[in-house]
């Protein structure tokens, strides 16, 4: 073959950023499953499987008492939570640009609600405003990010045809919020679908909704009555667009509160001994603030937590999180083409899609629960929850994404379609939605230590159950900072690799 | 006078499209500006919008819309700056009688009448520019400045508004393409050819043939 005088054919591939920085992600997660606990230690997981199995398809809808309760009362919860989050987050997206509102949002959505009930059931109890609150304060720090970042790419030829002299709350509520209020409705009523799954899962530590009735049927066996729970969950979700229609909302939330329950009194008393007493690291408490005794009682104090807990804690969350992480990406690539038009007829398509629902609307939590009643205590049922649920909602998008490739005619098909022409072209999205993930895996990985996986969230729960509140504090913080560096990071390889998309849903 | 510029650099970010631009518009001028498209029509409008925009109403090429919201509303954007924010959120939410019949008319009389509360994002091409043209109508002030405003309707609407425009506005500058309607139009023509103007008179003596040249390579 003829070749170009003084251009010499480069001899081997070049592999481009973004391969390479996935591959890198392979390797560390391969490195991690070297030193990542996993195993079966249930003496007969087959058996309960097939319990469980049988359990599913022969749901028990008239074992659960007061079955509307439990689903109004999720719903209840989440409706208050989201609302108030959503109002919350709308007020400080105003304020957005101060670094200080920037921040605070960021390590408020660091720490996942169910660490955010934890701390509010040592403060006002098995109250009501304990689950409503633990909903409200991640999300209102989430809304604020996402609706600042959404007004921010409001159109401004508007703005610019404007009389001058037009005030600042007409112009905002004339021009910027309308433009992007489609955006801003669609994320939020995501939100209160992600609201719904936190509401469920609130019920685990005991909190009255879908979650409790669901502890208490898997725990005693009842695996009919624990399929017939999350059946009406998964309705609940698929009917969503049908019930939450945006002219009743207005309504909904203002029943919502009267159906939460009644719940412990709040005790102010409770209140200020957790304020003054309880969140203070041990060694001050009564020490003289002037002797050097107490500081170096506080330096021991925070090193044995540093190294006997939050260490191991730490390591344990992100060798989860990254072997996690990979794992969902694996998943998400396998899955995608169950629902893309690209590959598969109707029939498949649906099933597909109800698999991808199913995994997708039941929380990782809730997954994680079920395999380690399977399995036992090890990484395993963690890796497999989080990675079918992360996996099921990438393939979902990613899939949607590959409708709209347009192809050649004649193009290949079957394997030869997936890896040279559709792979190529979606892998950008693919990666972004990934990377968005990121930093939701590995809070879920630190909560899912409250199943006694030995995460971060093991130690904070073991610390709540010894009612040392400075510990778990001060572990909720070190995990909490974590995760604002694992969003930092992840922001900084997607820009580096240069993928963008709108994954607000992501 | 209204507008003045005294021989001025202007253009986007410290790059120079326009050069040594020196202008001068009074009270009841009615100005074309021609040229190709590119020679800094809109460079130069943008520029007198930063200066004068105080009484001006603005007509951009691309109109501006705010697409989610009605024909209605767009148009009452052009009134935002005489009433308190809580009146304008009011008639956001529920447009008042009185709004309604102070805007009925206007875009009546440029063929929208009938898609007084559809949204403006599904208009057509020339509906969004006509929506954009009654928010400045509306607006009102000494002057307009309107860059390509009839670009996208046919001879016998583009009569139509400029006569609307002519109604409202004492001083009018516009930038247009086709020479024949600015010659008809306007009282003074400036055209403008490889960054400066290279033409300033009335329109009264010039002639089709006397632009030609504005056009050529």
């Amino acid at each position: 073959m003829a070749t170009v005088p003084g251009i010499s054919a480069p001899t081997a591939p070049r592999y481009s950023p973004v391969v390479k920085t996935s591959a890198a992600f392979v390797a560390v997660a391969a490195g991690c499953l070297l030193f990542a606990d996993i195993s079966i230690t249930t003496l007969d997981p087959w058996s309960e499987m097939k319990r469980i199995a049988w359990g599913a398809v022969t749901p028990d809808f008239g074992a659960v008492a007061g079955l509307g309760m439990v689903v109004l009362q999720t719903i209840a919860f989440a409706l208050c939570g989201v609302a108030l989050g959503a109002v919350g987050g709308f007020l400080l997206s105003q304020v957005f640009h101060l670094g200080a509102v920037r921040w605070t949002c960021a390590s408020v959505r660091a720490i996942h609600e169910l660490f955010w009930a934890l701390i509010f059931m040592q403060v006002l109890g098995l109250s009501p405003l304990t689950g409503v609150l633990a909903i409200a304060i991640p999300y209102a720090g989430i809304c604020a990010k996402v609706y600042a970042e959404t007004l921010e790419e409001a159109h401004l030829p508007a703005l610019r045809s404007l009389p001058s002299g037009t005030g600042i709350v007409s112009a905002f509520f004339f021009v910027r919020l309308p433009d992007v209020w489609v955006h801003i409705k669609n994320y939020t009523s995501y939100r209160f679908e992600c609201g719904l799954r936190s509401s469920a899962v609130l019920g685990f530590i005991g909190l009255p909704t879908l979650g409790f009735y669901l502890e208490t049927a898997f725990s005693e066996g009842n695996y009919s009555e624990a399929a017939a729970l999350m059946i009406i969950f998964y309705l609940l979700i698929a009917t969503l667009r049908y019930w939450m229609r945006p002219k009743l909302v207005g309504l909904y939330v203002l029943i919502a509160p009267f159906l939460l329950g009644g719940g412990a009194a709040i005790d102010m008393s409770n209140i200020v001994r957790f304020l003054t007493v309880d969140v203070v690291p041990a060694p001050l408490r009564g020490g003289g603030l002037l002797e050097g005794r107490t500081w170096s009682g506080l330096g021991d104090w925070a090193g044995t937590l540093l190294i006997d807990q939050a260490l191991p804690g730490m390591v344990a969350t992100i060798l989860l999180t990254q072997i996690a992480l990979v794992a969902t990406g694996v998943l998400a690539l396998a899955l995608f083409p169950l629902v893309s038009k690209k590959f598969f007829g109707p029939v498949t398509r649906t099933v597909g899609h109800v698999f991808l629902v199913v995994m997708r609307s039941t929380p990782e939590f809730i997954l994680a629960y079920i395999f380690l009643q399977l399995w036992g205590p090890s990484m395993l049922p963690a890796i497999v929850a989080l990675s079918l649920h992360n996996g099921a909602i990438i393939g979902h998008l990613v899939g949607r994404f590959s409708d709209e490739v347009r192809l050649r005619p004649d193009s290949p098909r079957g394997i030869n379609l997936y890896g040279f022409e559709i792979v190529p072209r979606v892998y950008g999205q693919f990666l972004a939605f990934l990377f968005y993930r990121w930093e939701v895996i590995m809070r879920e990985t630190a909560i899912l230590g409250i199943l006694g996986i030995a995460t971060l969230g093991f130690f904070v729960d073991s610390a709540l159950a010894d009612i040392r509140l400075d510990r778990a504090i001060f572990l909720i913080a070190v995990m909490a900072a974590f995760n604002v560096a694992v969003d930092a990071l992840s922001r900084q390889i997607r820009n580096r690799l240069r993928l963008s998309t709108r994954a607000g849903q992501a | 006078m209204l507008f003045r510029l005294n021989n001025e650099n202007l253009g986007y970010d410290g790059a120079a499209v326009l050069r040594g631009i020196s202008i001068t518009v009074s009270a009841g001028e009615r100005v074309a500006l021609v040229g190709e498209s590119g020679a800094g029509k809109s460079t130069l409008l943008s520029v007198l919008q930063d200066r004068y925009g105080g009484n001006t109403a603005l007509i951009p090429q691309e109109p501006g819309l705010v697409r989610s919201l009605s024909v209605f509303h767009n148009v009452y954007m052009g009134s935002l700056h005489r009433h308190s924010a809580a009146y304008n959120l009011l008639n956001l939410v529920w447009p008042r009688q009185n709004e309604i019949k102070r805007i009925r008319p206007i875009v009546e009389r440029l063929g929208l009448g009938e898609k007084l509360f559809e949204r403006a994002g599904e208009l057509s091409g020339g509906q969004q520019q006509r929506t954009a043209i009654c928010r400045a109508i509306l607006q009102g002030g000494d002057a307009v400045l309107g860059d390509e405003p009839v670009s996208a309707a046919d001879n016998h609407q583009s009569r139509a508004i400029l006569a609307a425009l002519s109604d409202t506005f004492e001083t009018i500058i516009l930038a247009m393409h086709d020479v024949d309607l600015a010659l008809e139009f306007s009282t003074r023509i400036i055209g403008i050819k490889d960054g400066g103007i290279a033409l300033d008179a009335p329109a009264g003596d010039l002639t089709r043939p006397d632009l030609d040249f504005l056009y050529r390579d």
